[in-house]
This record gives C-alpha cells, sequence and structure tokens, in this order.
C-alpha cells in the first residue's frame, strides 16, 4: 500500500475540512472494499478519513414512520436490528447476506452505496425501497444517487450520514452469488412500496443498479411470482464475463425476481 | 506516523506506525505475532482472522490506527492456560493438516458460535458451512473443520 | 499398541497450529533482512528492449535493482526440466531456454524481468512499479491447439510449431484394429481444465548469504529441501551443495506447486549474495495465481471400441497438453509416464494407444497438481465408461464389472504391473455405503421439490511412489526416486526419525511416529521427527506423489530393522542369551520364554556407555537407510457421487458423496480419511468451481478468488468413506498411499452424475452453472439444434 495519512475526525466539520484540504481524500468507512483496491495499488488516495466515530453515524432510529439507518452502520448491525427485521425483512436478510461474517463486522451501508459496486448487494434495496439518502448537505432521492458503475451523485467533500427508508408494504431480496467471488452475479430486490411496485437489479448490469420497468410493470399489477414469466427481459446493457453470459444473467434476473416476490414479506 | 494503542491478547500495547499499516501487519510484524497469516489479497481466505471488541474481522482489510482504543484478540490469545474448546475440537477432530488457515478457522469458529449462543440460535451444519463462506481451506475439504465446531459449540 | 499401526491417534504437530505458534517461512525473520520484489511483464509476449531503473534506484529505501544480464553474467543456470521425453521419431524434446531474470524475452503473465530489493516490502513493491521496462510487443498464444496451428505464434525459436514433443505408448496397429472390429464405439472430446494449486500459504523464501563463510542458507515452502538444494547447486550453480543449506519448516500446502524450484528463490539466493543482506519474498495470492505452477489442461479426443458384451476391445487416446511458456522441473513426465501409463484403468484391456503432444504456450508454465496426470487419465477413461453404458443401455456399474482386471499381477498395454487390487469389491462397497437401491426413490423426492437428481460413478486406479530408481531412469528421469531414513536411539530410549519426506499437511510427526512405537514399543510422545532440513536430513527425494507412506515409511522400516538387529546383539550379549531368542514386547527387550529382560531404555544406555558390548561392536544405536521400491504401489477404489441440479439456475449441488478406497494397509484412519476428504473436495472443485482463463492474447482473467473458485464448506458435503484393503505386497509395511485419490477418482463421478441428472452428456469442466443451465436446454430443445 501507498503511504497515505489517517484521519479520524470526531465531528462532520472536521471531517469536511480534511476532505476539501490539500491531495485526494478518501472516506473510509468499513473499508472491505477501499482498502483491498488500495493494497492493490488500484487506489492511491494521500488521505483517509474514517468518519466510523463521528457522533450519530452508527445505529438504527425510526423516525415518524420511518427507519433511519447511520452511515457507518455495519452489515451485521443491520441485519441484527430488531426494527429493521420488524419493518423491512427483506433488508435484514439482504445485509445477513453481504459478504462472510468478518466482512458484515466491518463493511458499512453507507460505505456500500458511496461506493456503488455494480455487485454490490445494497444499491438495490436503496433503489427497490425509493429509499433517501441523507448526507451532511442534502437529501438526495435513490433515483438520483447512483450514477453508473462506481459513481454516484455525491459531491466533493459530501458526506452520506444516513440512509432513511419508508417501511414497503412487502419486500423481498435475492441474490444469484458469483461463483468464485460470492458478490451477487444478479441479485434481485422487488418492494411494494404502497404507491408501486419498484424492481432493481445489481450485479447485473454494465452500468450498475438498475431499475427493471417491465417487471415493475407486471408485479405492479400482479405481485406474484407467476406475473414475472411473461415479463421480457432483455439481456442489452447486461454484463457477460466467464461466469456467465449477458443472456443467462437475464434469465436470472426473471428467477431472483420470481423468488424475491415468492419470499416477499 | 499514527500513535496506537490497544489491548492486544489481554495485554496494553503502544506502538508507533505508518498510518498505512494494516491490522495484519502490525500483528505480525510489530508484534511479532505470527499466528495470524495472510493468504489473499482479496478478503476472501479469512486465514487473518481475529477479533476486534468481540467481533470477527479480517485484520488484512483493516488499518491498524482504525483499531486505536480497541481490544484485540489473536490466535496466540484465545487459550486461558489450557486449550480453548475451539482449540480442542481442532485436535480432536483432526480439523487440520498444513495448520495455515487454521488460525483463521478456529478464530470465526468461535466468533460463529459465540453469536448463535447468545441469539439463541441452533448452530446447525448448514449453518456452520454458510457461516464459513469467508474462510477458504485447500486441504481438509472442510468435512472435519465443520465436526470440530460442531464438537466446540456444545462445550462452549 | 494403542498408538500403532491403525490407531486413530491426534496429531502430534497440531499444538503449535492451534495455538498460532506454527513456524511458516513468512514467519521467519532475519537479521539485516531486506526484501524482494520483482518486475513482471504486464505482456503474454513480448521482447525486452531495455530496463531503466533509475527511478526506483533513487528511492529512499531500495538497496538495489536487479536484472537478468547481471544473473546471467554471474554464472546462475538456466532453469531446467528434469525428465527426458523423446518423441516417437526418437528426437530429443525441444527444451527452450528460462532464465530466472529474463534477459531477452518475456513469454507470459507474470515472467520476471528484474527485482527490487528495498529495506521494505513496501518499498519494494512500489520501487518494482517504477522500474521502466521497454518491450516490444510480440503475438502471444494462450490455448494450446491454437498454439500448434500453422502461422500460430513461436515461444520457443527452437521448437518449431510450439512442439515440445510428440510421442507415443502402446501398439497403435493392434489398437485400432480392436476398434475396427468393435461392436460398439465410443467416441469422445474431454478438456481438462487448467487449475491453479493454491495451497492457502503462498510461496515464500528468505535466503542468507554469509559472506565469511561464503555459505547459503535458503528457507523456502518446498515439499522436496534437498531436492532444491541438488537443482539449485547442480543446474542453477548458486552454490556447491555443501555451502547451501535448504530449510522447509511449515509448510502450508503444496499440491504439487511446491515441488519446483522457481525463478524466486534462485534470485534470493543469488541477491543475498550480491547485496550482502537477508533477502525475503513472500508472494501475495494475485503472484501466486502469476507464477506458481498450474495443473492439467489436455485437450483430448478418444475412442473405445465394445464387443457385444461389453468388453473393451481397445483404447486410442489423442492427447494435447498444455505446457505454458517453459518446460516446469517435472513437467514432461506428467502427461507422459503418469498419464499414458494409467490409462488402462481398472480395466482388462488388451490394446491402449495413446498419442501426447506437449506444447508451448504464453501461458504459467504447466507442472504436477494433486494427481499428476492420473487425473486426467481418470477423468478419460470413467468419463468414457459411463458413456459408453448411457449408449448401449447397460447399467454403468455392470459395463465395468464385466472390464474389471480380476487377477494379480495384472500387465496392462501400457507397461505398468499392478500387483494388487479388489476392484469388484471396491464398487459393492460403495454401491451399498451410497444406497445406490435408494437412489430411484430420492430421485423422486428431488423431483417433487424441483431438482434434477443425479447419480455418477468413478473407478479410478493410480499409481503412487513412483519407482524403482533404475527404472524411472531408463525412461529419462534426472534424479533417483528412493527414500532415506535415520533412526537414532537416544541413551535415554527416547528415538529420533530422521526422514527425506516432508510434511506440509500430512501429519508425518504423528503416523511415522506410529509406525517406530508400534515395532519398539515406545510411547509415540518419546519419538520425534525431523525433516525438512539439509543440514539435518542427510538427503532425501521429499514428499508428493503420495510417496511417503509408500516409499517414505519403507526407508524407516528399512533403518529399524537394523536398528533391532543391533539391539538384539546387545541384548543377548547383556542377558546372555542367543540373539535368535530376543523378543522386542511392550517397551521391553525380553528373551523369549524367561523372565530375563532389559527395559528398552536400558538397551540404549549399554549401546552409549558401551561398557559391556559384544566384542568388535561399535557404541551407539544409530542406523540409516536408503529404500528403493521394487514398483509403484497402485491405490484404487470406487466414489459415487448424487447430485442435485437446480433447473432454473443450473446451480448443481453434491448432495452425497461415497468413497470406498483401497489404500492398502492404513497406519493412522484420521489422516487418511482426512487426506481422501481434502483430495475430494479439490476433485469437487475441478468439476464444479476452479478454471484458470486466459483471454485469447494471453492476459491472465482469473487472478484472483474474485474470480476463480475455490472449492467452500459449503460447496461440499460430508463424505462417506469406506476402506477395502489389500495390502501391497512390495513394501514392508503393505502401503499403497492415499494423497492423490480423492482429486483422482473424485471429478468424473461428479460430472457424470450431473450429466445423469440433466440427461445431457455433452459437458466439460468446470460445470458452471451457466454451463449446466445451457446444457439443460441444450437437452430440452435438440431439433432447435439440428
Amino acid at each position: 500500500m501507498y503511504d497515505v495519512n489517517y484521519h479520524r475526525p470526531s465531528s462532520l466539520e472536521d471531517a469536511v475540512k480534511v476532505l476539501k484540504g490539500a491531495g485526494e481524500a478518501k472516506i473510509l468507512a468499513g473499508g472491505q472494499t477501499l482498502l483491498p483496491t488500495m493494497k492493490q495499488h488500484l487506489a492511491a488516495p494521500s488521505d483517509l478519513v474514517d468518519i466510523r466515530k463521528i457522533p450519530g453515524m452508527v445505529g438504527v432510529k425510526v423516525e415518524g414512520g420511518a427507519i433511519v439507518i447511520g452511515a457507518a452502520t455495519t452489515h451485521a448491525e443491520v441485519a441484527g436490528n430488531a426494527d429493521v427485521l420488524k419493518h423491512v425483512p427483506a433488508l435484514s436478510c439482504l445485509a445477513a447476506g453481504i459478504g462472510d461474517p468478518a466482512v458484515r463486522h466491518a463493511g458499512t451501508i453507507g460505505g456500500s452505496i458511496a461506493n456503488n459496486d455494480p455487485a454490490a448487494d445494497y444499491p438495490s434495496a436503496i433503489l427497490a425501497l425509493n429509499a433517501t439518502v441523507v448526507t451532511n448537505t442534502r437529501e438526495i432521492a435513490a433515483d438520483d444517487f447512483f450514477a453508473g458503475m462506481f459513481a454516484t451523485a455525491l459531491e466533493d467533500g459530501e458526506i452520506i450520514t444516513a440512509v432513511r427508508i419508508t417501511p414497503p408494504k412487502l419486500a423481498g431480496y435475492e441474490k444469484f452469488p458469483n461463483p468464485a467471488s460470492r458478490y451477487a452475479m444478479v441479485g434481485v430486490f422487488v418492494a411494494d412500496t404502497g404507491s408501486g411496485v419498484r424492481v432493481a437489479v445489481t450485479g447485473a448490469g454494465e452500468d450498475g443498479v438498475f431499475r427493471h420497468e417491465g417487471l415493475e410493470a407486471a408485479l405492479g399489477s400482479d405481485f406474484s411470482p407467476g406475473a414475472v414469466d411473461g415479463v421480457e427481459v432483455s439481456s442489452d446493457g447486461l454484463l457477460s464475463d466467464i461466469h456467465g453470459d449477458a443472456a443467462y444473467r437475464a434469465h436470472l434476473i426473471k428467477v431472483m425476481a420470481k423468488r424475491a416476490v415468492s419470499s416477499a414479506a | 506516523m499514527a500513535e496506537i494503542s490497544m489491548t492486544v491478547n489481554g495485554k496494553a500495547v503502544k506502538r508507533s506506525v505508518p498510518d498505512n499499516t494494516l491490522l495484519s501487519e502490525f500483528l505480525r510484524e510489530h508484534l511479532r505475532l505470527t499466528g495470524t497469516h495472510i493468504g489473499c489479497d482479496t478478503s476472501q481466505c479469512g486465514a487473518c482472522v481475529v477479533h476486534v471488541d468481540g467481533k470477527a474481522v479480517k485484520s488484512c482489510t483493516m488499518l491498524a490506527a482504525a483499531v486505536d482504543g480497541s481490544a484485540v484478540t489473536t490466535i496466540e490469545g484465545l487459550a486461558n492456560g489450557d486449550l480453548h474448546p475451539m482449540q480442542k475440537a481442532f485436535n480432536d477432530n483432526h480439523g487440520l493438516q498444513c495448520g495455515f488457515c487454521t488460525p483463521g478457522m478456529i478464530m470465526s469458529g468461535v466468533d460463529m458460535v459465540n453469536r448463535y449462543k447468545a441469539e439463541g440460535r441452533e448452530l446447525t451444519e448448514a449453518a456452520i458451512r454458510h457461516e464459513l463462506e469467508g474462510n477458504i481451506c485447500r486441504c481438509t475439504g472442510y468435512h472435519n473443520i465443520v465436526k470440530s465446531i460442531q464438537q466446540a459449540a456444545g462445550e462452549m | 499398541m494403542s498408538d500403532g499401526i491403525g490407531a486413530r491417534v491426534k496429531r502430534k504437530e497440531d499444538k503449535r497450529f492451534i495455538t498460532g505458534k506454527g513456524k511458516y517461512t513468512d514467519d521467519i525473520r532475519m537479521e539485516n533482512q531486506a526484501y524482494a520484489a520483482f518486475v513482471r511483464s504486464p505482456h503474454a509476449h513480448a521482447r525486452v528492449k531495455g530496463i531503466d531503473a533509475s527511478a526506483a534506484e533513487a528511492m529512499e529505501g531500495v538497496i538495489a535493482v536487479l536484472n537478468g544480464q547481471q544473473l546471467t553474467g554471474d554464472g546462475i543456470g538456466n532453469l531446467i526440466c528434469g525428465w527426458a521425453i523423446s518423441s516417437k521419431d526418437g528426437s530429443p524434446m525441444n527444451m527452450g531456454p528460462w532464465s530466472a531474470l529474463a534477459t531477452d524475452r518475456v513469454r507470459y503473465v507474470g515472467d520476471a524481468v528484474a527485482v527490487v530489493i528495498a529495506e521494505s516490502q513496501a518499498v519494494a513493491r512500489i520501487a518494482a512499479e517504477k522500474v521502466e521496462v521497454d518491450y516490444e510487443e510480440l503475438p502471444a498464444v494462450a490455448q494450446a491447439d491454437k498454439a500448434l496451428e500453422p502461422g500460430a505464434p513461436q515461444v520457443h525459436d527452437n521448437a518449431p510449431g510450439n512442439l515440445i514433443y510428440d510421442w507415443g505408448l502402446g501398439d497403435e496397429a493392434a489398437t485400432d484394429a480392436g476398434i475396427a472390429g468393435a461392436a460398439h464405439v465410443t467416441e469422445m472430446r474431454v478438456l481438462n481444465n487448467r487449475l491453479s494449486p493454491n495451497p492457502m500459504e503462498p510461496r515464500s523464501a528468505v535466503a542468507t548469504y554469509d559472506e565469511a563463510e561464503d555459505h547459503y542458507t535458503l528457507y523456502t515452502t518446498s515439499q522436496n529441501p534437498h531436492v532444491a538444494r541438488l537443482v539449485l547447486s547442480a543446474f542453477y550453480q548458486v552454490a556447491p551443495e555443501h555451502k547451501l543449506r535448504v530449510i522447509a519448516p511449515d509448510v502450508g500446502g503444496g499440491f504439487g506447486s511446491k515441488i519446483y524450484i522457481y525463478p524466486e528463490e534462485i534470485t534470493c539466493l543469488w541477491a543475498s549474495m550480491k547485496t550482502k543482506r537477508s533477502v525475503k519474498w513472500t508472494a501475495d495470492r494475485s503472484e501466486a495465481f502469476k507464477t506458481d505452477a498450474h495443473g492439467r489442461d489436455h485437450i483430448t479426443t478418444a475412442k473405445m471400441g465394445f464387443d457385444a458384451d461389453g468388453k473393451i476391445t481397445g483404447f486410442k487416446i489423442d492427447t494435447i497438453a498444455n505446457f505454458g511458456a517453459y518446460m516446469s522441473l517435472f513437467s514432461s513426465a506428467v502427461p507422459t509416464y503418469l498419464y499414458a501409463t494409467l490409462l488402462s484403468g481398472q480395466y482388462d484391456i488388451k490394446n491402449v494407444y495413446c498419442n501426447v503432444r506437449a506444447v508451448y504456450t504464453n501461458t504459467v508454465p504447466v507442472d504436477a497438481y494433486r494427481g499428476a496426470g492420473r487425473p486426467e487419465a481418470c477423468f478419460l477413461i470413467e468419463r468414457m465408461m459411463e458413456t459408453a453404458a448411457r449408449e448401449m443401455g447397460m447399467d454403468p456399474g455392470e459395463l465395468r464389472r464385466r472390464n474389471f482386471i480380476q487377477s494379480f499381477p495384472h500387465e496392462t498395454p501400457v507397461i505398468m504391473t499392478y500387483d494388487a487390487g479388489d476392484f469388484p469389491g471396491n464398487l459393492d462397497k460403495a454401491l451399498k455405503a451410497a444406497d445406490v437401491a435408494g437412489f430411484a426413490a430420492r430421485k423422486a423426492e428431488a423431483a417433487k421439490r424441483g431438482k434434477l437428481r443425479g447419480i455418477g460413478y468413478s473407478c479410478y486406479i493410480e499409481a503412487c511412489g513412483i519407482a524403482p530408481s533404475a527404472a524411472v531412469g531408463s525412461l529419462g528421469a534426472g534424479v533417483g526416486l528412493w527414500e532415506s531414513a535415520e533412526v537414532r536411539v537416544n541413551p535415554v530410549g527416547t528415538i529420533e526419525i530422521l526422514t527425506g519426506s516432508h510434511s506440509h499437511g500430512q501429519g508425518h510427526e504423528t503416523t511415522f511416529a506410529q509406525i517406530v512405537a508400534d515395532r519398539f514399543g515406545v510411547p509415540i510422545d518419546n519419538v520425534s521427527i525431523v525433516h525438512g532440513d539439509t543440514d539435518k536430513v542427510q538427503f532425501g527425494m521429499g514428499t508428493y506423489g503420495s510417496r511417503s507412506g509408500a516409499v517414505g515409511m519403507s526407508a524407516i522400516v528399512k533403518a529399524m530393522d537394523k536398528v533391532e538387529a543391533k539391539v538384539k546383539k546387545i541384548a543377548a550379549h547383556v542377558l546372555e542369551a542367543s540373539e535368535d531368542d530376543i523378543v522386542i514386547e511392550g517397551g521391553e527387550v525380553k528373551v523369549a520364554g524367561t523372565d530375563k529382560k532389559m527395559a528398552w531404555h536400558e538397551v540404549g544406555l549399554s549401546a552409549y556407555t558401551a561398557h559391556n558390548l559384544p566384542p568388535g561392536m561399535e557404541p551407539g544405536l544409530k542406523e540409516g537407510a536408503f529404500y528403493d521400491p521394487v514398483n509403484f504401489t497402485f491405490p484404487a477404489g470406487a466414489y459415487i457421487c448424487e447430485v442435485e441440479v437446480d433447473p432454473e439456475t443450473g446451480v448443481t449441488k453434491v448432495v452425497q458423496f461415497t468413497a470406498a478406497d483401497d489404500f492398502g494397509t492404513i497406519i493412522n484412519p484420521n489422516i487418511v480419511e482426512g487426506q481422501v476428504h481434502g483430495g475430494v473436495a479439490q476433485g469437487i472443485g475441478q468439476a464444479l468451481l476452479e478454471q484458470v482463463v486466459y483471454d485469447d492474447a494471453g492476459q491472465l482473467i482469473t487472478g484472483s478468488y474474485m474470480d476463480y473458485a475455490m472449492p467452500r464448506a459449503d460447496d461440499v458435503p460430508f463424505y462417506t468413506i469406506e476402506h477395502n484393503t489389500t495390502v501391497c505386497p512390495n513394501n514392508p509395511l503393505g502401503i499403497k498411499g492415499c494423497g492423490e485419490a480423492g482429486a483422482i477418482g473424485a471429478p468424473p463421478a461428479v460430472i457424470n452424475a450431473i450429466t445423469d441428472a440433466i440427461g445431457n452428456n455433452d459437458l466439460q469442466m468446470p460445470a458452471t452453472p451457466a454451463r449446466v443451465w445451457a446444457a439443460i436446454n441444450a437437452a430440452k430443445a435438440p431439433m432447435a439444434a439440428e
């Protein structure tokens, strides 16, 4: 790993100061993606700003009927949280299936969505649940947040502080893990939000997480596994690699969508 | 340089190390606790698993500076005089061959048993296999590792 | 004897490993230690026009940047392949030059061109990135069949058409005739996927040059430290043997990949002399994928003829073996004498002919990986047998039974003489343990859950303890394949066994102690095993090819014979009895039929006090032996795999795996079963998950665990293990060997089961979900495909 300066600010203001200071500073949360990238010399930030000790960044609250998850809350904490389990069980299930137990003890929800890895699980939940990403400067709707592979609407010096989710009527998540990495090769999150059905697909798209209009329309009129059968899922824009071509991924989107609907709670 | 204070295996430790020092490197090179192993660079093999504040983490994917103020337990610190039941179970069940993945397996095994017990969940064979997703062994075919964890779960 | 042969003794070596006190090479830190990082080619094939190291050399903490010109200038020799194979026309194999650091050309992604020696690993690695190499890219070829096509890029100038050798074994005309007259002919094209061995401990080396003594010490991750010293000394001219000590401390798995002496160890030794520093290098996993010798990678077409009764009339095989960019140490033997010689399988076949073309490509060198040649042979035969049974509408077990060899010794048409076995008995045990009778019910139950359940068999035979030395020498081997041992009885009666075998997970500290305990009646805690250090053990050939039991233990037995003879002489003298009446029993040396006896330690003490020894006897109690086997050993078995395939996703789950093995005498069932478990998991890995992939330009696609799928705990089931023992008649303990069986026998059982489940036999390894799903679809729509 190249040299780096580590900072552990105790306030958002201090964090922003470092981020906006000289050099190429990056936010460090769980580090489960960033550190391996740095070890392989594929990233070389000058400074790392560890935001986990900033007050309010960790934990789950219920506010006005919405679930608010602090950005530095680990996957294990989300998976084990009683409020999440009660209001959005599909999210508990998703969090419990990210990486492995040791990764879940370190990786965070904020880190996952800020990184927007095309094979990460959380982006599909955020998008399908129509969640709001709260930062130190504003609130961003999920539809405006993800901007293609590894890209988001976040600006320099902007720090995710929380994710706010209005509990859906029903939601489910199923992933097909890559046999090697165990990341999502295809992950489908379906949610009946109460004001419409949203379906988000991760792992499969060349531009990262995306919503699938066909599946949303079909499930909007009939939220049942059988409704998926008639939907055409195109392989255009889907990834092809040694683990599966775009046609296989297109097929898996339907299979995972059906299973997500079946398991929705 | 980062000034780091932490408790490692029950002892207070203070060192000044470069900011980019990984926890695994800190343990192996600075404290010479070489039981924590490095088997990959993509956070998948789990040979480096240690406990930070009682939770299993991959020490190769964590900066030592980020663990400042925490309590770390490594394979060397697991036993309290006698072998820990998980260590004993690995010996009883031939749960290791070359021994390289073993420290990580044992630390992950202890972590999973502790969690399941705390949550009152049953640690079934399928659960053990699923929980071992982040630990790769090339020698044992996992058969005796699963048996070892099953035995220890009954004794811990 | 509770700790003797056959006892399930818990391993003595475990304590240090389960407490984090194992000592692996990377755990060693020398005084004055510096770190090496290699500058590696990003191109599969390129000319090296120049190296500019000035920016790296200017970095703080960089001690030296060394290159191939300097290395060869100092007289360091090229890496060699130690087994000479001639083509059918008698011409020698075409071995291209391989320098530890490339001088003029790089031939695979990862080929080393320079090394940086620095004060820390981090600085060394950053400096290595700053070394500017001027490459002129050349066209590359990664696939063996493409490398044979006219006009393919040439990997080595002295191997025209990239052909290393074109070799054959067996009687081609008789085989053709046998197939021509057959009632049924099964033809297949079978690929054996390229694998990366992946021991969990990456390779590592720490080299120290002692200027005052002009002496080198190398700690390294080796399965055979003496072979390493021999090769480093005799061929690479690093140092003469008496000036070079090689130590392989705790080694974290090998599976073949740590047999070879790689460019990195040579370079570290040389660099330690150049810099007068201890030099350490430890691979990270990415480097391991790029530099550890790969395994397998065969393209085979084969025909097998059967008469109307299902008896095999002939078996003809054509194989192309990918050797990668250079000929690794034992590469040439793998697809010849470790492959073609096993192509008769467990079957009485009159005629077998195998042709093998070995081919250079711009990929990592390929050599032995767990099983080495035998998995390739077994996979081919057992896929053919299952396929033939399906084509002829026969039960796959019955077809095998009709062809099993029933009497021994049996000479095959591919130069092997099988010494003992019970092939029908193995299959019977497996059928029973796997409850094959209940399969139909299990299949029906699975169907209710929407799963396709299938069953597949594999009856493997392999050859272990490759030998005898004179025979392998006549076939081109550059070394002898015996083993050495020394038994030292101390004055207090405790015993040290010095062995040339090397344990890197096999549990020798326990099993070797067990055979001593069994023989002399001493507690195993009074026996220690010394291995892995050329200064302690005089010589040894190391551990690979399942040879530690059959060959290594036999050498210990030979040395124990000599100790016993001396013990009896001493006791007879002291007890005033005839030597013939002396028996060793329960830790005592007794005169049979009397109450006269000495405790074991009293004999030891007598030998060293030398106060009362027979006239002319030398004091002391220490004996050595070299054991050269008279034949290979032939472990064999029957494996039955059951899978469930999810037709919607193509995901295969191995739900039941039964192994019935004949390993000869078993010293410690725990350890033997552990070997089977691990071997089977690697076999399941090959069948379902693992594959090294290069793109057409020779770039490695599977360079980390993100893309190379390793078997994990939830990819495998609990295994059912049965033993059906016939002892090996050719070594003193009757041992056959068990280290590779699982990796040999498992892959065809898994693929036979999947193809049974999905009703489509057209499936290559690894049977990834995507491939299985495609095969299911192809089976559903045969008309569309036609």
